[in-house]
């Protein structure tokens, strides 16, 4: 991989994507061993810097620097100056001042990572903007699919619900069409955006029709919090037409089939509990995939960043 | 850049280094004659193909309990800030806890000696191995660290511009020790 930041799956190659996901393998067979931890990135300095809340990314990124030995800092809107009034520039260029390499950022504007990526030296990881992109939720999403499927050739996955406001979503159509595979999907034709016509899926507001013979079923979350405007008449309606139950499973849905989400999950809305809980769901293998992929990420770019530097 | 590599000399063919494992092996017995147990670990890639060949002749001469397992130490590296574009990570495996264990180090060539050190590194993060010893095909002059192989198939000490060359049938369609000159054009 040749590159100084990771800004969104749209800028990847099918060949970068696929070399991602090599590495991650390996990363993969540190995190079995009994000391989970390799001298790879002594010396690299990252900030995670995480202007929207986060649990799951943040602390995927934390760790993922912690197995590779680099030393990280943790910034949060609520505790750094931006409550001061102190700029997006101004914040980041003083982190870089202080000899950080790479720079993991999270904002609600799409595009901040993009607008730093062009000013700074350091490496920049997007970490979700806004409901632009999430590249490593994709990497990593598509990184369990490879683990569990010979091929992404030709592989049907569903993507349900709120695609409105999923940067997950967009990531991951971009992921899955650069590998081979296809995206279907579904929900509330209010939350299905009018540019979808212009990615590669298929669109279809009836659940019942979309859950035949798919490989994989990806849930996406109700983002209660991004819904100033109404969306949906009721969370009840919601449910009644698209939450993934565990009977619409067994009636519709191909005994093999598996169920994703990216979390956090609300259980009894868009899911049931029975469903995100069974024999089918790869929930928790998404998690210990995001670990793998960002330690993967995380050495093809500080490499690259030191190979510059040695030039 | 081009890197191209000119054949010079062979120092060894086929047969000398069935004869130079067959040996290896042979030691490795005598200087272990009550060992019961052993794991050899070769160090990708050729380490990792002479440590089965010589689990193959421990077991045919002897009884012990004998794991093979294969390590690689990309992410170990010293040079990572050096080292040219794209090195390929391979898959480490070991076949078992090396706690209490005696180690069997394989590797095609010694140099500078830094690829044992991060092989070394790695497998304390694995276990505490009773011992580990080395057992490398060419013992190469030209030491940065303090670590000797305790088994060795030869000896070379070779000019600047030549590097010696372990070629295996599994990788390189024979099996041979090469010296070659590097040969680099800048066009």
């Amino acid at each position: 991989m040749n590159r100084k930041d990771l800004l969104g799956i749209e800028d990847l190659s099918r060949e970068e994507i696929e070399e991602i996901l090599s590495v991650a393998e390996s990363m993969e067979e540190i995190l079995e061993r009994p000391i989970k931890i390799a001298p790879t990135l002594r010396g690299i300095t990252v900030a995670n810097l995480f202007f929207e809340p986060s649990t799951r990314t943040l602390n995927s990124f934390a760790l993922a620097e912690k197995r590779l030995s680099a030393d990280y800092i943790n910034l949060s809107a609520s505790s750094s100056s931006i409550l001061k009034g102190e700029t997006l520039l101004d914040t980041a260029k003083n982190i870089q001042a202080m000899e950080v390499d790479i720079i993991v950022i999270r904002h609600s504007i799409p595009g901040a990572p993009h607008f730093l990526a062009e000013r700074l030296d350091a490496s920049v990881i997007n970490a979700g903007d806004g409901a632009h992109e999430h590249p490593t939720q994709a990497l990593l999403d598509l990184n369990t699919i490879r683990k569990k499927m010979s091929t992404f050739d030709n592989l049907k996955v569903a993507i349900i619900g709120d695609i409105e406001h999923s940067r997950v979503a967009r990531s991951l159509i971009l992921g899955l069409n650069k590998m081979g595979a296809k995206a279907h999907i579904c929900g509330p034709p209010t939350l299905i955006p009018k540019w979808m016509d212009t990615f590669d899926v298929t669109i279809n507001y009836n659940l019942e029709e979309v859950l035949p013979d798919k490989d994989i079923i990806y849930i996406l979350r109700l983002q209660m919090e991004r819904q100033h405007e109404s969306f949906i008449p009721s969370i009840r309606e919601y449910i009644k037409y698209y939450s993934l139950t565990y009977e619409r499973l067994k009636k519709y849905a191909s005994p093999e089939v598996l169920i994703m989400h990216a979390g956090p999950i609300n259980r009894g809305i868009e899911i049931e509990s029975r469903v995100a809980d069974s024999e089918y769901s790869l929930i928790l293998d998404q998690v210990i995939s995001g670990v793998a992929v960002r330690m993967s990420i995380l050495y093809l770019l500080s490499r690259q960043k030191t190979n510059e530097d040695s030039n | 850049m081009n890197v191209r590599f000119i054949e010079k000399r062979t120092m060894m063919d086929a047969e000398e280094m069935r004869w130079s494992l067959r040996r290896i092996s042979h030691q490795v017995i005598e200087n272990n004659p009550r060992l019961k147990k052993i794991c050899i670990i070769g160090i990708r890639k050729r380490g990792d193909i002479l440590a089965k060949r010589i689990a193959i002749t421990l077991g045919e001469l002897t009884s012990w309990d004998i794991k093979v397992g294969v390590l690689d130490i990309t992410l170990y590296r010293d040079d990572l800030t050096t080292y040219g574009p794209k090195p390929l990570i391979g898959p480490t495996h070991f076949p078992c806890h090396i706690d209490d264990l005696h180690v069997l180090l394989v590797d095609d060539v010694i140099h500078t000696g830094r690829t044992i050190r991060a092989a070394l590194d790695e497998i304390v993060d694995y276990g505490r191995p009773s011992t580990v010893k080395l057992a490398v095909m060419v013992n190469r002059s030209g030491r940065e660290l303090p670590i000797m192989p305790d088994y060795s198939g030869t000896s070379v000490n070779l000019a600047s511009g030549e590097e010696v060359k372990v070629n295996l049938l599994e990788t390189d369609g024979e099996d041979s020790v090469k010296i070659v000159e590097v040969s680099i054009d800048n066009e």
